[in-house]
C-alpha cells in the first residue's frame, strides 16, 4: 500500500501500542516525520518518549501498529535493521570506546578495506573529513575520545551515524549533558543537517530548546499523544501545561531575602582535582543565612571540587572553610553533616543513592545510626520504616512501599528521596549541586520550591548549576566561577544574562565592573 | 512509567503486604535450580568418563547396522529440535502472534523438550540401544546413590540400628551424617569469611591462607601451653586462630586502604606465603620431636574441642560454634549500624562516602572479620579433628568457600545451608569413589558448574523459564577488580 507523498514523509507510525507488564507505555500513537525537518518529541520523564524511539530504532517491537518507511510498511526486529534503513540514534549515554581515537570509533564495524583484512585508514580519514566539512562537524580524527569534551564526543556520535549514511537521526535528550555554548553549537549542526535533507527526531523535556529549534512539536503524556503542532502556534507556558497536564509556574515566585549571619565563609581556598592540578585557586566567598548564592559557570571550572571541599569530601590544600563560625577545614564528612549541612550531589545515582538498597535506608542515610533509629547498637527497623514513610509522605515520594529498592523509582522520585533525606534535618547550610539535572518540568518546579522554602526558613543555600536559567531563576546573588576563581559576584536583580555569559567565558572582571559603574552612573 | 500508574492514595503510607512463601522461594530458587542443573551435568560427565560404559559403547558400535545409525541420528536430532523449540524466542513470538494464551504457550514450550526426549529414548530402546541406555542410567544411579550413602548413611542400616537399640550400632550407622557435619564446620567458617568480605565489596581470595595461619596459631597455643583447664585453653586457642587469621587479612586490608592496591592479587599472593610459612615451620621449628615427618606435635587434651557423640563419631562442638557464629554475623550485618554500613559500602562506595561513612574503616573492619572467620576455620580443624598441624590441614576449604558463599547469596544463614551441602558432597564423594569408581574430582566439577550457572543466571532462567527477578538475582558479586 503505497502512500501519497505530498510533503515527502520519511517515516510514519500509525496507531502504535506498547505495554510493559501492566504499564501502557505507548497508546495509539500516530505520527509523521517529514524529510529535512527537525521534529521535537516533548514529554515528562515516563511519558513514553524513549519507548517510542526505541520502537523506531528496532530495540522494541510494538504490540500493535505499523511503521511506514518512505510509504512502505516495515518491521525492524533489531537496531541493525534500523541502521540498514538509514535510521540512527544518539543515546543519552554515549556509546564510545574512550581509549580509542575518533577515527577508530567512527569506523568501528564498517572499516574500509583494500585487501579484505586490513583497515584503509587513509580512505576512512578522507571520508570523515568530507562529512565533517559538509555538515560543519569540526572533529580531529586522530584524537582519543578521552581527551574530548562532552560536546565534542556527542559530535563524534553524530559523525558515526553520518558515516553510516543515516537519513533519520534520533537524538535522545542530547542537551542534558551540554553547556550553553555546546548547545548552541549542537543546534547549528542540527540546522545544517536538516537543511541538507536529513530528518531529525529530537527527544527532550526542555521547552526553550524546542521553541528555539524544532520545526514540529509533538507532546506526549502518559504514553498518549497530546498534541502535534508547530512552534509558531504555541508558547512555552502552553507547552508546559500540555506536558504536565496542569498549569505550571515556569518562574518561581519568591519573596525578598531576609539576610542573617554569615553561615558559610570560604577564605583563600586552594584544592586539587583528581589529576593533581589546581582546581580551586585562592577562592573566597561567603553565604549568609536566608540567601541563595548561585555559582554559575561552564562545567569543569572547579564547581565539583568546590562543593566537595566545602562538604568534606575532598581535602583542602590551603585556606579555610567555616560553617556557622566553626572551622570545618578537612573535618571528617560525618562531622560536617552533623553540623547541619545538607548536600544534594550532582550525580544522584552514583553519589546520592544506593540504588539496590531500599528507599527507606536511602532516606535515612544521614541519621540511621543516631537515636532513636539505633538504640544500644541495634538498628530499630520499625522506627526507621515509620520515619521513612513519614518522609515519603511529606515530600511526595511516590512508591508503593518504602522497602522497594530505589532503582525502580523514576528520576524525579529519586531526586525527591534525596531531598527528603537532606531537607528533613534542621539545616544551617544547603549545598545543592545540579539539583534539577535530568528532571522534568514538574519536578524542577518542585525542587526549586523546596529550595526556596529552606531559604525562607533561614538556611544559607549554595546552589551550583551549569544551567544559567536555573541560577537566574532562584538565586539572590550570582558568583561566576572560571578556572577555579570567582570572576565576579553580582546581584541577581541587576545582572544581565549576556554579562554573566561573558564572565563564564572568562572575560576579565575589571571590564565588567567598569560597565557596572557606568550603568550605575547612568541610573 | 511507574509513576503515572500510581493513584494519590498509593504513597508511602500504604502498609505493604507481608512476604509470602513464593517470595522466599523466589529468593532461593536460583541457587537450588543451579545446583540441580549442575548435578545433571555431573551425571552426563560421570557416564561419559566411565570405563565400563565406554567399553559397552565401543562394542555396540562395532556391530551397528545402517538403520540403527539413522535412528540414532534422528533421535539425537529430535532431542536437539525439541529443546530448540522449547527455548527459542522465535517460537515464543510465533505462538504469541497466533493468539495462544500465555499459560498454554509456556506449558507447550516446557513439555516439548520433555516429550522429544521421551520419544527419542523410546526410539533408541526399540532399535537395540537399550543396553547403553540402561548402563548410563545405572552408572548415574550407583554414583549418586553411593554419594548419598556416604554422606547421609544407609537408611536400612539406620533403621536396623534403631531397632536393635544398641548405642554403638546407632552411632556407627549415623557416622556418615556426623562426618558430613564435621566437614561442614570449616565450610561455614570459610563461607562466612568470603561472604562478609563480599558484602563489603571486597573479594577475599585469601581465606585459604587465613585458614593455614589460624591453624598454625591455634596449634602452637594448643601444644605449647600446658596445664590450663579446657574452659580457658579452648577459647584461648580459638582466639589465637582468629587473631592470626585477622592479622593475615589485615595486610591486604592496609595495602588496599592506604595504598589502593588490589586485594584480589594481594590475598592470592599471601596464600602462597602462608603455605610456605607453614611448610617451613613444620620441617623445622614446630616439627614433632624425634620424627622425620613434617607434622606438628599433638595439642594438649585440654585444648581439644570436645566430641559430642561416642566413638567412632568425630562430631565435635565446632559445628555448633560455627552455626552460632553464623547467626551472630547475621545479626551483626543486618541489625547493627556497622553491619548496615558494611553492606552499604559494598553496594555503592561513592554514595556511602557521601552519606558520611568512613569507607576505609569499613573495608578494614570487613577484612578483619573475614580473616578472623578464616582463622577460626583453621582452628576448628586442628582443635576439633586432626589435633595436630600438617601441610594438608585444609583440602581447599578456603577456595571452595568462595563458591559456597556465592551460592548462599552471601547471607550468613544461606552459608550454613550451602556449607552443609558442600560438607555432604565432600564427605560422600570419597564413598562414591570407593563404590562407583567415580573420581572425587567430579564433585569439584559439579561445585564449579554451580557457580557458572549462578554467575550466568540467564542459563538457568532460560532452562527453567523463570520470570521476574527474585531477591538473589540482584546480588552484586563484586564491583570490578580492585578499588
Amino acid at each position: 500500500m503505497k502512500k501519497e507523498n505530498k510533503m515527502q514523509v520519511e517515516l510514519e507510525i500509525s496507531n502504535i501500542y506498547k505495554s510493559f507488564g501492566t504499564v501502557q507505555a505507548n497508546k495509539a500513537i500516530s505520527l509523521q516525520f517529514e524529510k529535512g525537518k527537525i521534529h521535537a518529541i516533548l514529554g515528562e520523564n515516563g511519558a513514553g518518549k524513549t519507548t517510542l524511539m526505541n520502537i523506531l530504532y528496532g530495540l522494541y517491537q510494538p504490540d500493535q501498529g505499523i511503521i511506514y518507511f518512505r510509504g512502505n510498511p516495515i518491521q525492524f526486529s533489531s537496531p541493525r535493521d534500523a541502521i540498514r534503513n538509514g535510521i540512527g540514534m544518539v543515546h543519552q549515554h554515549f556509546m564510545l570506546a574512550s581509549e580509542l581515537t575518533v577515527l577508530e570509533n567512527v569506523i568501528a564495524g564498517q572499516e574500509p578495506s583494500r585487501l579484505g583484512f586490513d583497515i584503509d585508514y587513509r580512505t576512512a580519514k578522507e571520508k570523515i573529513r568530507a562529512i565533517s566539512s559538509q555538515f560543519g562537524l569540526d572533529v580531529e580524527p586522530d584524537v582519543k575520545i578521552n581527551d574530548l569534551s562532552v560536546g565534542v564526543q556527542q559530535r563524534v556520535e553524530i559523525l558515526k551515524l553520518l558515516y553510516r549514511d543515516a537519513r533519520i537521526l534520533i537524538l535522545d535528550e542530547p542537551t542534558s549533558v551540554l553547556t550553553p555554548q555546546e548547545i548552541t553549537n549542537l543546534f547549528q549542526v542540527l540546522k545544517s543537517l536538516s537543511s541538507k535533507g536529513r530528518t531529525i527526531i529530537f527527544i527532550t523535556h526542555k521547552l526553550k530548546e524546542v521553541m528555539a529549534i524544532a520545526d514540529h512539536i509533538t507532546v506526549l503524556r502518559n504514553g498518549e499523544l497530546v498534541t502535534s503542532t508547530s512552534p509558531l502556534l504555541v508558547n512555552e507556558q502552553e507547552l508546559a501545561a500540555l506536558m504536565v497536564g496542569r498549569n505550571v509556574e515556569l518562574s518561581v515566585s519568591k519573596s525578598k531575602a531576609i539576610l542573617g549571619d554569615v553561615m558559610l565563609e570560604i577564605q583563600n581556598l586552594e584544592v586539587l582535582d583528581d589529576r593533581m592540578n589546581v582546581a580551586i585557586d585562592n577562592l573566597s566567598l561567603s553565604v549568609r543565612s536566608g540567601e541563595i548564592l548561585g555559582i554559575a559557570g561552564v562545567q569543569g571550572n572547579g564547581q565539583t571540587e568546590l562543593v566537595e571541599a566545602v562538604t568534606g569530601l575532598r581535602s583542602i590544600l590551603f585556606g579555610h572553610v567555616m560553617i556557622n563560625k566553626i572551622e570545618t577545614t578537612n573535618l571528617p564528612r560525618r562531622q560536617i553533616i552533623e553540623l547541619g549541612i545538607g548536600h544534594v550531589p550532582e550525580d544522584r545515582q552514583r553519589d546520592g543513592l544506593i540504588l539496590s538498597s531500599p528507599v527507606s535506608i536511602n532516606m535515612m542515610l544521614c541519621s540511621y545510626y543516631q537515636n532513636p533509629f539505633t538504640k544500644r547498637f541495634i538498628l530499630q527497623e520499625d522506627i526507621i520504616l515509620k520515619e521513612a514513610r513519614k518522609r515519603a509522605d511529606d515530600f511526595d515520594v511516590r512508591t508503593t512501599d518504602v522497602r522497594n529498592p530505589a532503582n525502580i523509582l523514576s528520576g524525579g522520585n529519586q531526586q525527591k528521596v534525596i531531598i527528603a533525606r537532606e531537607f528533613s534535618r534542621p539545616l544551617k547550610l544547603l549545598v545543592a549541586s545540579q539539583p534539577t539535572r535530568g528532571l522534568d518540568v514538574g519536578s524542577i518546579e518542585y525542587v526549586h520550591r523546596q529550595i526556596i522554602k529552606k531559604r525562607d526558613a533561614g538556611t544559607a543555600v549554595l546552589l551550583v548549576s551549569t544551567e544559567l536559567d536555573e541560577i537566574m531563576a532562584i538565586s539572590d546573588r550570582i558568583a561566576v566561577i572560571y578556572r577555579g576563581k570567582i570572576q565576579a559576584i553580582l546581584d541577581t536583580k541587576n545582572s544581565i544574562r549576556e554579562k554573566i555569559g561573558m564572565l563564564m567565558a572568562g572575560v576579565i572582571p575589571e571590564d565588567i565592573t567598569h560597565m557596572d559603574r557606568n550603568n550605575k552612573k547612568r541610573q | 512509567m511507574k509513576k503515572n500508574l500510581l493513584l494519590p492514595s498509593e504513597k508511602g503510607t500504604v502498609v505493604p503486604k507481608k512476604m509470602k512463601i513464593i517470595d522466599y522461594w523466589k529468593s532461593v530458587r536460583l541457587p537450588i535450580l543451579a545446583f540441580l542443573a549442575a548435578l545433571l551435568a555431573g551425571a552426563v560427565l560421570i557416564v561419559l568418563t566411565d570405563l565400563k560404559f565406554y567399553a559397552l559403547f565401543k562394542k555396540t558400535f562395532s556391530q551397528i547396522s545402517t538403520t540403527q545409525v539413522i535412528i540414532a541420528i534422528t533421535s539425537i536430532a529430535l532431542i536437539a529440535l525439541s529443546v530448540w523449540l522449547g527455548v527459542s524466542k522465535w517460537v515464543k513470538n510465533l505462538l504469541e502472534k497466533k493468539g495462544v494464551t500465555k499459560r498454554l504457550s509456556v506449558s507447550l514450550r516446557v513439555f516439548t523438550p520433555i516429550i522429544g526426549f521421551i520419544i527419542s529414548i523410546f526410539l533408541l530402546r526399540l532399535s537395540g540401544f537399550s543396553d547403553i541406555i540402561d548402563a548410563a542410567l545405572n552408572i548415574t544411579y550407583i554414583s549418586y546413590h553411593s554419594l548419598l550413602e556416604g554422606s547421609l548413611g544407609n537408611i536400612v542400616d539406620i533403621m536396623a540400628a534403631f531397632h536393635s537399640g544398641n548405642i554403638q550400632q546407632i552411632t556407627e550407622s549415623l557416622n556418615p551424617i556426623s562426618e558430613s557435619l564435621v566437614a561442614a564446620a570449616p565450610y561455614i567458617f570459610g563461607g562466612l569469611s568470603v561472604a562478609v568480605a563480599l558484602r563489603c565489596g571486597i573479594f577475599n581470595i585469601g581465606t585459604e591462607g587465613q585458614i593455614f595461619m589460624g591453624a598454625l596459631a591455634s596449634v602452637i597455643v594448643g601444644y605449647s601451653i600446658k596445664g590450663l583447664p579446657p574452659l580457658i585453653h579452648i577459647p584461648l586457642a580459638m582466639l589465637a586462630g582468629a587473631l592470626a587469621g585477622a592479622f593475615w587479612a589485615f595486610i591486604p586490608a592496609i595495602l588496599k586502604t592506604k595504598f589502593g592496591s588490589n586485594e584480589v592479587i594481594n590475598t592470592i599472593m599471601l596464600n602462597y606465603i602462608a603455605f610456605s610459612l607453614v611448610d617451613f615451620l613444620l620441617t623445622g621449628p614446630i616439627r614433632r620431636p624425634d620424627q622425620s615427618i613434617p607434622f606438628s606435635p599433638y595439642i594438649e587434651i585440654s585444648a581439644e574441642l570436645p566430641r559430642l557423640l561416642p566413638y567412632p563419631s568425630r562430631f565435635h562442638i565446632g559445628f555448633l560454634i560455627a552455626v552460632g557464629i553464623a547467626i551472630l554475623i547475621y545479626w551483626f550485618l543486618f541489625r547493627t549500624p556497622a553491619g548496615l554500613e558494611i553492606r552499604l559500602v559494598g553496594q555503592n562506595p561513592n554514595a556511602s562516602r557521601y552519606a558520611g561513612i568512613n569507607i576505609k574503616n569499613k573495608y578494614l573492619l570487613a577484612f578483619l572479620i573475614s580473616g578472623a572467620m578464616g582463622g577460626l576455620a583453621g582452628a576448628n580443624e586442628v582443635l576439633g579433628v586432626s589435633h595436630y598441624l600438617s601441610g594438608t590441614i585444609s583440602p581447599g576449604y578456603g577456595f571452595d568457600s568462595i563458591s559456597l558463599a556465592i551460592l548462599g547469596n552471601n547471607h550468613p544463614i544461606g552459608v550454613i545451608f550451602t556449607a552443609l551441602l558442600f560438607g555432604i558432597l565432600r564427605n560422600g564423594s570419597t564413598h562414591m569413589q570407593n563404590i562407583a569408581r567415580v573420581p572425587v574430582e567430579i564433585i569439584t566439577v559439579v561445585q564449579s558448574l554451580v557457580i557458572v550457572f549462578i554467575a550466568a543466571p540467564t542459563i538457568i532462567q532460560t532452562l527453567f523459564r523463570l520470570k521476574g527477578k527474585g531477591k538473589s538475582e540482584q546480588l552484586i558479586v563484586t564491583r570490578g577488580w580492585g578499588k
